[in-house]
């Protein structure tokens, strides 16, 4: 084992104002070097890795599909490149049966509970395949209107109560959907009846263009929390050890009845909004470059290695490998045939009106033939 | 001067805020950014942050906000990013925007614009290619614009701007960039309640609107091959309907094909198939038929040109009317 040192690649500097905006938040990697090494070995054995692995496959599933995205296999996309750990941490320290609800900046977490990788690139493929099993891997589809999935998570956990049932659920979300009322809504109501539910909101310090002191005049958004009366809760988004203690702890309290948690988990967008924005527009991107050493990935592995717990090739391995396992994943997507508009328009109702019929979707018959 | 259906809307957002000092731009990511569609672009740094607000991601609150700027002398013009992102002002629009003069039995009221680009065909995310403007036109106390092209983007955004009643101004993003048109430097406004003939023809009328009048243009050409005079009307006003205009297509031609993007349930080729029934009845030689979307949530990009009305399936229905 390597002497821990302090400036270690695990905690590095970001410059003034992001080490304003992270003081006080939960840090594992931004601990004393002993006691960091101590919680990683305190974890049980196989977690560190565990954690470092998902995020690997978050990593190469960004990755291949901005390129994808170039290459015009897959429409626009919202890259989430430097949030792995807050989405690794949000599904590793849940059980398979709890429920996630992401938004479209998680569409590959669901990946981490076994779904192909190809489906959800399926999705930015515009194609309806694109659309995960919701039921065998307790993930809901993946929400667009902001701050919509909250009640819903709202409702399964408060559900899962009422029928007697330990289940968590976990909302995903961003500084932009605490403006929206429904944000506030399900915040309110969870609170309200007690609901298990987890709200982990990434303050990337983005919504778009627009930076958060547009957004809200609360410069720590877990501050909110108290207004609902829940325990509101900062951690380090770049930091997958201080995400997933702070999930788990919000997940046990949720178990114990002791109702909902905010967890503002906080960091930077270090990329684009998606793969049609242009930050340079609106924002200094050297600040983003101040930030651009927090990456969680790099912070990972020198922690990994730091502890003993790795070492450098092993972990290349596994990133490696992660990346080998989409490199053909052009050619699935294109061997996915796209269905009939029959089937699709088949699939809105239980029992499809005439309306939606084979004959009657498009011009009757008497029409069409002109 | 030529210009594309976004820079001339950018053009009259610029000119509304040069001759109405109390008018005010808000919405997400329009200041510096110029909006997702650069619809905004320079606007901020022209007339300052108070006149062009980035808001906070709340389209209820900004959209209600606009109802109280409009009580105390402000000229609200809201840009809503996308088509389904208008659903949480929903309630603030019917509830009281729709109501306000009524409220006021007529007195007052309440002179602000929502800019909403809509519709499909740019491949976009789901919840990005929605059309609805039914449920607009079916909300009571709201008047619902469409333009087709640049210069009436622009002419009818003025007249939305001046009405002196909320407006929805909807924008077909699928013509945001399709091409430079001539555009007058100075933009006077247009006439709110105005269909246009894009083209006469004295055999059957296609009606259409937004993204779908250049559709409808494009099966008037097949059609002018195989013989048929086609007149094609351009709608604009989706609410009030131009009565005069649609009954003068239906009863000189006698064949009426409406076509829309939109589900077909209930949707605005079915008012207007209504008005001609109970109106021009006597005149026709074909029942109105309709070309649509179909009732079910706008499809995942790549099936998107089954949802949106194409060429072939106009021209087969147009002939369906004129060989009926
Ligand atoms: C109700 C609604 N309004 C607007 C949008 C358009 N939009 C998509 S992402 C976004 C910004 C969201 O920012 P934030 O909540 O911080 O999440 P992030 O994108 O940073 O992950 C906006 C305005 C939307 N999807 N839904
Ligand atoms: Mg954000």
């Amino acid at each position: 084992m390597t002497e821990p040192s302090m400036t270690s690649p695990a905690r590095p500097t970001v410059g003034a104002p992001g080490a304003q905006l992270l003081e006080g938040a939960l840090t594992v990697l931004g601990d004393e070097p002993t006691s960091r090494v101590a919680h990683l070995l305190s974890l049980p054995q196989e977690l560190p890795l565990a954690l470092f692995s998902a995020m690997a496959r978050l990593r190469a599933f960004d990755e291949r599909a901005v390129i994808l995205q170039r290459q015009g296999v897959i429409g626009t996309y919202p890259t989430y490149f430097g949030e792995e750990a807050v989405q690794a941490a949000g599904v590793l320290a849940l059980s398979n049966e709890d429920w996630l609800f992401p938004t479209y900046r998680q569409t590959a977490a669901v990946t981490l509970r076994g779904c192909p990788p190809e489906v959800p690139l399926l999705m930015w493929r515009g194609h309806p395949g694109g659309w995960h099993d919701v039921m065998r891997y307790r993930v809901a589809p993946i929400c667009v209107p902001i701050a919509t999935n909250y009640p819903h998570a709202v409702g399964a956990a408060w559900g899962a109560k009422l029928k007697g049932e330990k289940v968590v659920a976990l909302a995903f979300g961003g500084d932009g959907s605490t403006s929206a009322g429904e944000f506030h809504e399900a915040c309110n109501l969870a609170a309200v009846v007690g609901a298990p539910v987890i709200f982990l909101v990434t303050n990337n310090q983005w919504a778009i263009s627009t930076p958060i002191s547009k957004q809200t005049r609360v410069t720590r958004l877990a501050d909110k929390a108290a207004a609902y009366g829940m325990p509101g809760i900062r951690v380090d988004s770049f930091d997958v050890f201080a995400c997933f203690e702070a999930v788990r702890e919000a997940a046990d309290r949720a178990r114990a009845g002791l109702g909902p948690t905010l967890i503002e988990a906080v960091g930077y967008r270090l990329g684009p909004h998606g793969t049609a924005d242009e930050p340079s527009m609106y924002r200094d991107q050297a600040q983003a470059g101040l930030w651009a050493a927090m990456e969680p990935l790099g912070r990972t592995e020198a922690a990994l290695i730091e502890a003993g717990l790795a070492d450098q090739q092993q972990l290349e391995q596994i990133r490696k490998s992660a990346a080998a396992a989409l490199f053909d994943v052009a050619d699935r997507l294109a061997a996915t045939p796209l269905p009939p508009i029959e089937e699709i328009a088949d699939s809105v109702h239980l029992r499809t009106p005439w309306s939606l019929s084979p004959e009657r979707l498009h011009e009757p018959k008497w029409i069409s033939n002109g | 001067m030529q210009l594309n259906m976004v820079e001339a809307i950018g053009r009259a957002l610029g000119q509304i805020l040069e001759d109405d000092p109390s008018s005010v731009l808000m919405g997400e990511d329009i200041g510096v950014n110029g909006g997702v569609f650069r619809a905004t672009v320079g606007l901020q740094q022209r007339f300052g942050d108070d006149r062009v607000v980035d808001t906070p991601l709340a389209e209820a609150g900004f959209v209600g906000a606009a109802i109280g700027m409009c009580l105390v002398g402000l000229h609200p013009i809201v840009e809503i990013q996308f088509d389904a992102f208008v659903y949480p002002a929903l309630q603030q629009l019917f509830d009281h925007a729709g109501r306000f003069r009524w409220r006021t039995q007529g007195a007052y009221g309440l002179p602000m614009v929502i800019r909403l680009p809509y519709g499909g065909g740019t491949k976009a995310p789901e919840l990005h290619s929605d059309s609805p403007e039914t449920i607009f036109s079916h909300m009571p106390g709201l008047r619902v614009v469409i333009p087709s092209d640049p210069r009436s983007a622009g002419e009818l955004l003025l007249a939305a701007a001046g009405c002196g009643d909320p407006v929805i101004f909807m924008e077909p993003k699928r013509m945001y960039r399709r091409g430079r048109y001539e555009v007058p430097e100075a933009l006077l406004a247009g006439d709110l309640d105005k269909a246009v003939v894009v083209r006469d023809g004295s055999d059957l009328s296609l009606i259409a609107y937004g993204a779908m009048v250049e559709v409808a243009e494009g099966a008037a050409d097949v059609l002018a091959q195989e013989g048929a005079s086609v007149r094609v009307v351009d709608l604009r006003s989706i609410y009030p309907l131009d009565r005069d205009e649609l009954l003068s297509a239906a009863s000189e031609t006698g064949r009426v094909v409406v076509v829309q993007e939109a589900p077909r349930h209930c949707g605005v080729a079915a008012e207007i198939a209504a008005m001609i029934q109970e109106e021009a009845a006597d005149s026709m030689l074909a029942p109105t038929l309709r070309v649509t979307g179909m009732d079910m949530p706008f499809p995942l990009f790549q099936s998107e040109d089954e949802m949106l009305p194409s060429i072939p399936r106009v021209v087969a229905t147009a002939r369906a009317a004129l060989n009926y």
